[in-house]
């Protein structure tokens, strides 16, 4: 099943191998593509506020205060408190921690073995493609929420089982999308002069065939970064995904947010910029490395 | 080409049969039962024996190659059973919320294309500059955006600022066009405009592909036109990505929007799959994902096909 | 004769309890005189599985198909408590001295909705199939017949009940909402009929059914109560997210729900509507519980237990809580408001239901001390995640077990996997309900029984005191002996033993729109629907 088409070129590579040029590589992008620093610029504060959650935080999330309960924004809280009088600004900054964790482990595990089985499928090619490529059709014509649940519902509730659960319809898409660019490389004469010295298989995936597929691995990284966190706010929205009174942003749109979402606003809109906002820098940013390391990658 | 066209065909029924299986002992394997959830509910007096009963009277009793061989030979003659919950055929319970599903995408379709062709091509030709800047940003956004939120934001919105609210309930469109359409294009809206954003950015790097072209690049004398005209050849090529992109999103909207049909109230496949799978229904949700996948299956057959028909390098490979 | 006195008893005592909780929320009463016609649009938040009300547990069965059938008994519509039993096809009846015998006397002409002539055959029928079912057919409520020896039909317009024992509940028994009369020419030919079909002897007639979309009901011209329904016929929609029932009542596009909403709801809709809004609210007959579970350390220590329920300060969190969700008052077994609820400063004695939080709480933390249990002591608390009032409570347990140095950590169980769960005791603490479709002790405290009796009891513990109370109280037909048994049996289950931790009494809120009238609201949301008596205003 043909997506997308294979790559066959590049505008500007950063060169990566050469410690001397990363710097500016990385100025020029800033210069050229202005969306995409600023994109970079929210995800690294958004980073260092998951970090930093324990000291950047100005309450407990999970101290409740009857006596404030649906407090509007104001010196005392920030962003105002919710329906138990939590500090919402808290519970944003702590909830950071469950978006970036679920978003990395998802997007890297998912994009990570998915380009591992997708390039090794294009290696092989004949029969094993075949077959790898059918059992990859099967996941992908699954409905994404039915195998989230099922995951959820099998495993139990709790983080783990949500990065597993989010990552799972992420591995075919991300093979589907390395495959097609290894297809390309296959044909190349290192690549048989490799196989005529004799080198394993093995080596021969890893040391010549991955590090081309790096372009649209990164791409593929930070789309998923943003949809992975999408997806952990939906589970969440719903019941599927990690549990109150964990600081969570898609949690924290549940319930007492859309019962209150005309007297307290405050309760529902932090929490979805919080999301909009994080979501939207990774896209960004992915978007302005789409376009300076290959324009013609048009899948995601 | 008719070679590709039955290759392809016939590769469909593996897939297929795969998704089958698949759900099927995923169904099994997930922890708890259709009788313990329907008779547990708030009285204390279920017996065992009931219980049971009720088992054996669905079947779940049977050993499970059984099961799977007696539902296998009902698709083959298209009976796609009873659902275990309510007792009546699959077709009745689903047809409403197909249709409902059905005139969902199509609405949201035709605004994402609405939408995303005259943005990507505007963006295209005036790339980086601030109009380049603003559609990238705006679609972005549309991505960006929890769909649930935006639902929430826009109904509050509804009421609040106008007063007024979307019919709730559900009437077919030949019945009553007017309600029909005054409660679909809110959620139509919601998605459509997420949906736009994909989009646009293939639109987008399609038309950049187009505009590089060395022969507009030494046409650039001769005006936007006609260097548009010169290249309707490319264009054609270029469009392709657009189309599958547009394609397969489509697939995606019949079943995956459940969490859009439970904020906007929607009778909708995605929430009659949460449904089934909360209730353990194990036929109704068997006979959904094989639905939703051939949808998909289908709808990607068709994209290979157009694909091959305009690049007879893939036919041979 | 002693029913009888017992029965003047319970009136009085209900009618003065009516006064008192009708002060308590504006009530719409129907002192002016009811209008004829108009359609009563309402909202369900969920569809019926079958049609057949005697296997059946769901709401969502009642609110649409009630008002196609008549009962034996019921409760009287207009009777707040929930209490008062009345007859609906019974005209009279007479309980024979030694309280072995009911005998009751049917209306005459009532006819079914294809013309027929009901008369004690079809009672008798419908009784059999829900107290002695026969093989393959479900009754899910059979068990609490379990007094009942025979149903007789000695002529056309009688019908006899003998037991096994005397029972003090067996005219709230019969006054069961789900025990829809059926024809007993239908059930001899089959007896799943009723799964897939609809005929009874209601106020109104079937029209259409259409999935996912609304059930429509037409006014039955030959009701047997002259003069009444009221309504030209009703339309159910079925809006299954909450935020959208909101919505459509505040949009008038469904005049009312039948189960309950929220605080913030009913507020918006106060602020929103105005006038055109009426408000009834009544303590709903539903708690949630913490099952401890008895087999797991060291939950089978009972210091454990008394420190967990000492921990909670109900009254605070009735307080904060009442804002935000459908929860008020703090109660025992009984909801607050019915003849047997214990008066709160009886309950103030029990373990946690006192006013001085800080010495309870320093007990519990002497408990804890005491029985091994280190501080910061971690367990994990399974709950269901639905958000009113799961979510909540959860979230307010987990709190108040914090101010005791416990470390709990809150786990989601989706639906069918939580069942499961409960039953095969596999949790330390887990979040428990008692929902009672009618206010009488023996189904409410059923379940508080030995596991050995009681399928539902997952805390998984035998307590043959417990047992004994139970059966006493179930066969006391005085008044006041009875209470006397419940309050034992709740000391025992709440206080000495603690065997269950009871959060806070539901409450339920039906914020609808004025035009509504003749609808009385009681404890329990299976009650009161078959909108004979309801009317619509200009």
């Amino acid at each position: 099943m043909a997506i997308g088409r294979p790559a066959t070129g590049v505008e500007e590579i950063p060169a990566v191998r050469e410690h001397g040029r990363w710097w500016r590589a990385v100025l020029t992008f800033c210069r050229k593509r202005p969306l995409g620093a600023i994109g970079a610029a929210i995800v690294v504060i958004n980073i260092a506020v998951a970090l930093g959650a324990n000291v950047l935080s100005p309450y407990d999330p999970l101290a409740t205060d009857y006596g404030a309960m649906l407090a509007r924004p104001s010196p005392n809280h920030a962003l105002g408190t919710d329906s138990f009088g939590r500090d919402v600004l808290s519970r944003i900054i702590y909830g950071s921690r469950t978006a970036m964790l679920v978003g990395f482990s998802c997007a890297f595990l998912g994009a990570t073995i998915g380009a591992v089985i997708g390039v090794t499928s294009a290696y092989f090619g004949g029969k094993v493609d075949l077959l790898v490529q059918r059992v990859m059709d099967i996941f992908l014509a699954f409905p994404l929420i039915i195998l989230a649940l099922a995951v959820v519902s099998i495993l139990g509730p709790g983080v783990g089982n949500v990065i597993l659960a989010i990552m799972i319809p992420m591995i075919p898409r991300a093979a589907l999308v390395a495959r097609s660019s290894a297809l390309a490389i296959r044909e190349m004469p290192y690549v048989d002069a490799a196989r005529a010295a004799g080198f394993r298989h093995g080596r021969i995936i890893l040391r010549h065939m991955l590090p081309n597929v790096m372009a649209p691995y990164l791409i593929m990284l930070t789309a998923y970064l943003g949809q992975a966190i999408l997806l952990e706010a939906s589970l969440s929205f719903l019941g599927l995904g990690v549990a109150e009174p964990t600081a969570a942003w898609g949690l924290m749109l549940r319930g007492a947010a859309v019962d209150f979402a005309e007297t307290a606003p405050w309760m529902a809109i932090f929490p979805g910029i919080a999301i909009s906002l994080s979501v939207f820098a990774f896209n960004l940013f992915g978007d302005s490395l789409r376009d300076a390391l290959d324009p013609k990658l048009r899948t995601l | 080409m008719g070679k590709y066209v039955l290759k392809r065909l016939f590769l469909m029924i593996p897939t297929l049969l795969g998704v089958a299986v698949l759900i099927f002992f995923l169904m099994r394997v997930v922890p708890g039962d259709i009788v313990e959830l329907r008779f547990a509910g708030e009285s204390a007096f279920a017996q065992k024996e009931n219980l049971d009963k009720e088992r054996a009277r669905l079947g779940l009793d049977r050993p499970l190659w059984q099961q799977f061989v007696t539902w296998m030979v009902g698709i083959a003659r298209l009976d796609f059973g009873t659902s275990m919950w309510t007792g009546s055929p699959i077709i009745e319970e689903i047809k409403l919320r197909f249709a409902l599903s059905l005139q969902l995408a199509v609405m949201a379709t035709i605004i994402a294309v609405l939408l995303a062709i005259p943005l990507g091509v505007i963006a295209a030709i005036k790339q980086d500059t601030w109009v380049d800047y603003v559609v990238r940003i705006f679609s972005i956004a549309g991505l960006a955006t929890p769909s649930f939120w935006l639902g929430i934001l826009l109904i509050i919105g509804l009421l609040v600022i106008f007063r007024w609210l979307p019919p709730m309930v559900y009437t077919p469109f030949w019945v009553n066009p007017w309600q029909n359409l005054a409660q679909l294009i809110w959620p139509a809206l919601a998605v459509g405009y997420r949906y736009s954003a994909v989009a646009t950015r293939m639109t987008r790097s399609a038309m950049l592909e187009v505009l590089r072209e060395d022969y507009i690049r030494t046409a650039r004398a001769k005006g936007l036109w006609e260097r548009l005209i010169l290249s309707r050849h490319a264009l054609k090529n270029a469009m392709l990505p657009v189309l599958t992109v547009i394609a397969l999103e489509f697939a995606f909207l019949m079943g995956g929007l459940v969490v859009t049909e439970q904020v906007f109230n929607l009778n909708g496949l995605g929430l009659l799959f949460v449904e089934s799978v909360a209730h353990r229904d194990y036929t109704l949700t068997q006979a959904l994902v094989l639905l939703v996948a051939f949808v998909f299956i289908f709808v990607n057959f068709l994209v290979d096909l157009a694909y091959a028909w305009l690049d007879p390098r893939i036919r041979f490979r | 004769m002693r029913h009888s006195k017992s029965w003047r008893k319970v009136l009085i005592a209900g009618l003065a309890l009516v006064m008192a909780a009708a002060l308590s929320a504006p009530v719409a009463t129907a002192q002016d005189k009811p209008r004829y016609g108009g359609e009563l649009v309402f909202a369900v938040p969920a569809e019926p599985p079958s049609y057949d009300g005697h296997r059946e547990e769901t709401f969502a069965l009642i609110h649409p198909i009630a008002p196609h059938y008549s009962t034996l008994l019921r409760t009287d519509p207009n009777d707040r408590t929930g209490t008062k039993v009345v007859g609906d096809l019974a005209e009279s009846w007479t309980i024979s001295k030694d309280g072995m015998t009911y005998t009751f006397k049917l209306r005459k002409g009532v006819k079914f909705h294809d013309g027929s002539e009901m008369t004690s055959k079809d009672v008798k029928a419908t009784y059999d199939k829900i107290i002695f079912p026969p093989e393959g057919v479900a009754s899910t409520r059979k068990g609490a017949y379990v007094d009942v020896e025979a149903v007789q039909a000695p002529d056309p317009y009688t019908v006899v009940f003998r037991l096994k024992w005397p029972s003090a509940s067996l005219l709230s028994g019969l006054a069961s909402p789900w025990n829809w009369t059926y024809k007993a020419d239908i059930l001899a030919k089959d007896m799943r009929w009723y799964e897939k079909n609809i005929m009874g002897t209601g106020p109104f007639t079937f029209v259409e059914y259409v999935k996912g979309s609304h059930w429509v009901g037409k006014k039955n011209p030959n009701y047997w109560d002259k003069g009444k329904p009221y309504l030209d016929g009703y339309r159910a929609l079925f809006i299954k997210a909450h935020s959208a029932q909101v919505a459509a009542v505040r949009g008038e596009r469904a005049m009312i729900q039948f189960r309950s909403f929220t605080p913030p709801d009913r507020d918006n809709m106060v602020k929103e509507m105005g006038n055109k809004i009426t408000v009834q609210e009544s303590p709903w007959d539903c708690m949630l519980l913490a099952a401890v579970n008895h087999e797991k350390k060291p939950f089978d220590d009972k210091r454990v237990r008394r420190a967990l329920t000492l921990a909670l300060d109900r009254y605070q969190g009735s307080e904060a809580l009442s804002k935000l969700t459908f929860i008020k008052d703090v109660a025992g077994v009984m909801t607050p408001g019915t003849p047997f609820a214990t008066p709160p400063a009886e309950l103030e004695k029990l373990a946690g239901f006192s006013r001085d939080i800080a010495k309870s709480r320093a007990e519990a933390k002497r408990l804890l001390r005491e029985a091994g249990v280190p501080d910061g002591f971690a367990f994990t608390f399974k709950n269901r995640a639905i958000p009113h009032p799961y979510e909540h409570l959860g979230v307010w347990l987990i709190d108040q077990w914090r101010q005791i140095g416990l470390n709990v950590k809150q786990e989601f169980v989706e639906a069918a996997a939580y069942f499961k769960t409960l039953r095969g005791g596999d949790f330390e603490v887990a979040m428990d309900f008692q929902c009672g479709y009618i206010v009488e002790p023996d189904l409410d405290i059923y379940k508080f029984q030995s596991k050995e009796i009681s399928h539902a009891n997952y805390g998984r513990y035998t307590d043959k005191v417990l047992d004994d109370l139970y059966q006493k109280q179930s066969r006391a037909v005085d008044l006041e002996e009875r209470k006397k048994y419940i309050r034992a049996f709740e000391k025992r289950l709440l206080d000495e033993e603690v065997r269950y931790l009871f959060t806070l009494q539901w409450q339920r809120i039906i914020p609808h729109n004025s035009k509504v009238k003749g609808w009385t609201i009681t404890p329990s949301h299976y009650l009161n629907n078959q909108l004979d008596t309801v009317w619509l205003s200009e």
